[in-house]
């Protein structure tokens, strides 16, 4: 897998390749992301700090970041252990299941919106037997988490995965060998693997939750204060025509993903290095 | 593979397994955790689209709104899966198969609109093109409508789709390694034919699985696009839109009809998906051994 340098590379068309790349990437993606900063510093710094902290857009953060955070703990939970089942395990219907963890990348999000609030609302499957006892999921936050924790499923699962196939079980048998029991082989051995993976699916269940809108609209409900989410309330000032407003609000949210961005790269140069 | 072996190995071995109840018990907690969270909702979907029976979803589905919606949706689908192929066939041959400076952080930057909020996405097309925006005097001066319109539905679409055949190529065409394209040249094929006949029967699954997911994406995307749209029925709405609009005016058996077309469509995905992982795996497989 050496490489060697660009000078005795006889493959064509390394030039016209990198430079569509590059334009169309730009012309795609850049130009059109560095609108939002111009646009934002087209606003006043009092203005700007105005927007992004007004308390009605200080709640959608909360509502917006805890519900995320709830559901991408959830996710990493239930994630390790639908990856450890699928890989260590045989049963019935395991491919089955393998293949349908993706469904959330592959239903759009506006079914699985709709989806959701009719199966947890007042009527629904769950909510007939969970509103009788208290326990409001529809159009409240517990529903925005549970939207997150649908389209978060299979990032945990998917990154955990490869790591625990790769394992080699020898480790397991050393650690058997010397005394360890079950849990504690994989308390010392087997999680310290995982981490970097599950980390990294972590992270990337929580990206994706902060800046979800189409599955979570429909189940939440979207009182001010109390079950708006962000991306929401930027749709609402685009409505109101207040265009500063929006922008303000999205650079916040754009910078939040960059920084979660970089996050996820360190934690899969991590998870490599680990690997290696 | 081998995975696959160390499996059946460890079936036998008390050591490096876990006692009969405690697997049954993993089991069933996760099967229990994917029945609710993914088996029900996609039940959900069809059953409450088949709540009033055969007649009336094939009813809904006839509506001119929909009909409109999903000939939209499916426009959509044709502009923006091919160009974006094409930007990831050329992409990964520039960072697979040649090194240079800078190139991790060139895969960062396509990655991008992954970590970028859907509604970021439609948000930063008005500000460019709709009428606050940098090119909207001039457009309306000109009489060309971008927002509001389809092609800003196009742009959005194109925006949130960019990554997926781009990323999946790369990795590949990167294990693929160079040696196979060098002996095709050094005996006399041109470029194009050595991209045709040697690199492209490698990398065809791997083409396969960008374009089914960049294809549900561009299908189903509703964020982004609801932004852009501004949702005139008939005429810019994509079937997500429509199923929104269905939803909100209570109209929900003909709102789970037409998610349903969508559920149906993640469904072939999943399937094209499996299969096409399925036979890359054959092929790097069978390339490892060869090698």
């Amino acid at each position: 897998m050496a490489r060697s340098g660009g000078k005795n590379n006889v493959l064509p068309g390394f030039t016209p390749a990198l430079g569509y790349t590059i334009f169309y990437l730009s012309l795609i993606v850049l130009i059109p992301l560095s609108a939002l900063f111009f646009k934002t510093a087209t606003l006043s710094w009092d203005g700007f700090v105005a927007a992004v902290t007004a308390p009605r857009v200080l709640a959608s953060y909360r509502v917006t970041f805890g519900a995320s955070l709830a559901a991408a703990v959830i996710n990493a939970f239930f994630g390790v252990l639908v990856a450890w089942v699928l890989v260590r395990y045989r049963f019935t219907g395991k491919k089955l299941i393998d293949a349908l963890v993706d469904l959330p990348f592959a239903l759009p999000t506006a079914v699985a919106g709709i989806t959701l609030a009719s199966i947890y609302s007042q009527n629904g499957w769950l909510g007939r037997y969970l509103e009788p006892h208290g326990i409001k999921v529809a159009f409240t936050p517990l529903g925005i988490a549970v939207a997150m924790v649908f389209i978060g499923l299979p990032f945990v699962v998917r990154t955990v995965q490869p790591v625990l196939e790769e394992l080699d079980q020898e480790i397991e048998e050393a650690a058997s060998c010397l005394g360890a029991n079950r849990w504690q082989t994989f308390r010392r051995v087997l999680l310290p693997t995982m981490l970097p993976a599950i980390l990294t699916g972590f992270a990337l269940a929580f990206a994706r939750a902060v800046g979800e809108y189409g599955s979570i609209i429909f189940i939440a409900g979207n009182m001010p204060m109390v079950s708006e989410i962000t991306p929401l309330l930027i749709i609402t000032k685009l409505e109101q025509y207040d265009y500063a407003g929006a922008t303000a609000i999205a650079t916040v949210m754009l910078v939040v993903s960059f920084l979660m961005l970089l996050c996820i790269n360190l934690l899969q140069k991590w998870s490599r290095r680990f690997a290696e | 593979m081998q995975a696959g072996k160390l499996t059946q190995r460890s079936e036998g071995k008390g050591a490096i397994t876990e006692p009969a109840w405690v697997r049954y018990l993993l089991i069933t907690a996760a099967l229990a955790f994917l029945a609710l969270f993914l088996l029900m909702p996609l039940a959900a979907v069809f059953v409450q689209a088949l709540d009033k029976g055969w007649e009336a979803y094939l009813e809904a589905l006839k509506e001119p709104d929909t009909i409109s919606a999903i000939r939209l949706t499916l426009i959509t689908a044709a502009v923006c899966v091919p160009l974006n192929l094409f930007f990831g066939i050329v992409a990964s041959w520039a960072i697979a198969k040649f090194s240079f400076r800078g190139k991790s952080f060139l895969i960062t930057l396509i990655d991008l609109p992954f970590s970028v909020s859907p509604v970021v996405s439609g948000l930063i097309y008005v500000l460019i093109f709709g009428l606050q925006g940098w090119l909207g005097p001039w457009l309306q001066a000109h009489d060309i409508k971008i927002i509001f319109a389809v092609p800003g539905i196009v742009l959005a679409t194109v925006f949130v789709t960019f990554p997926f055949i781009a990323r999946e190529l790369i990795p590949l065409m990167e294990s693929q390694g160079r040696e196979e394209e060098e002996a095709a040249l050094t005996l006399g094929a041109s470029g194009l034919q050595t991209f045709f006949r040697v690199t492209f029967p490698n990398i065809k699954w791997g083409i396969l699985y960008g374009v089914i997911l960049c294809n549900a994406r561009a299908m189903g995307e509703f964020g982004a696009v609801s932004v852009v749209s501004g949702h005139v029925r008939g005429s810019t709405n994509t079937i997500p839109l429509q199923v929104e609009i269905l939803y909100n005016e209570y109209n929900y058996a003909a709102a789970f009809a037409v998610a349903s077309l969508l559920a149906l469509l993640a469904l072939v995905t999943l399937a094209i998906k499996t299969v096409s992982e399925w036979k890359l795996q054959q092929s790097i497989s069978v390339a490892g051994k060869e090698r």
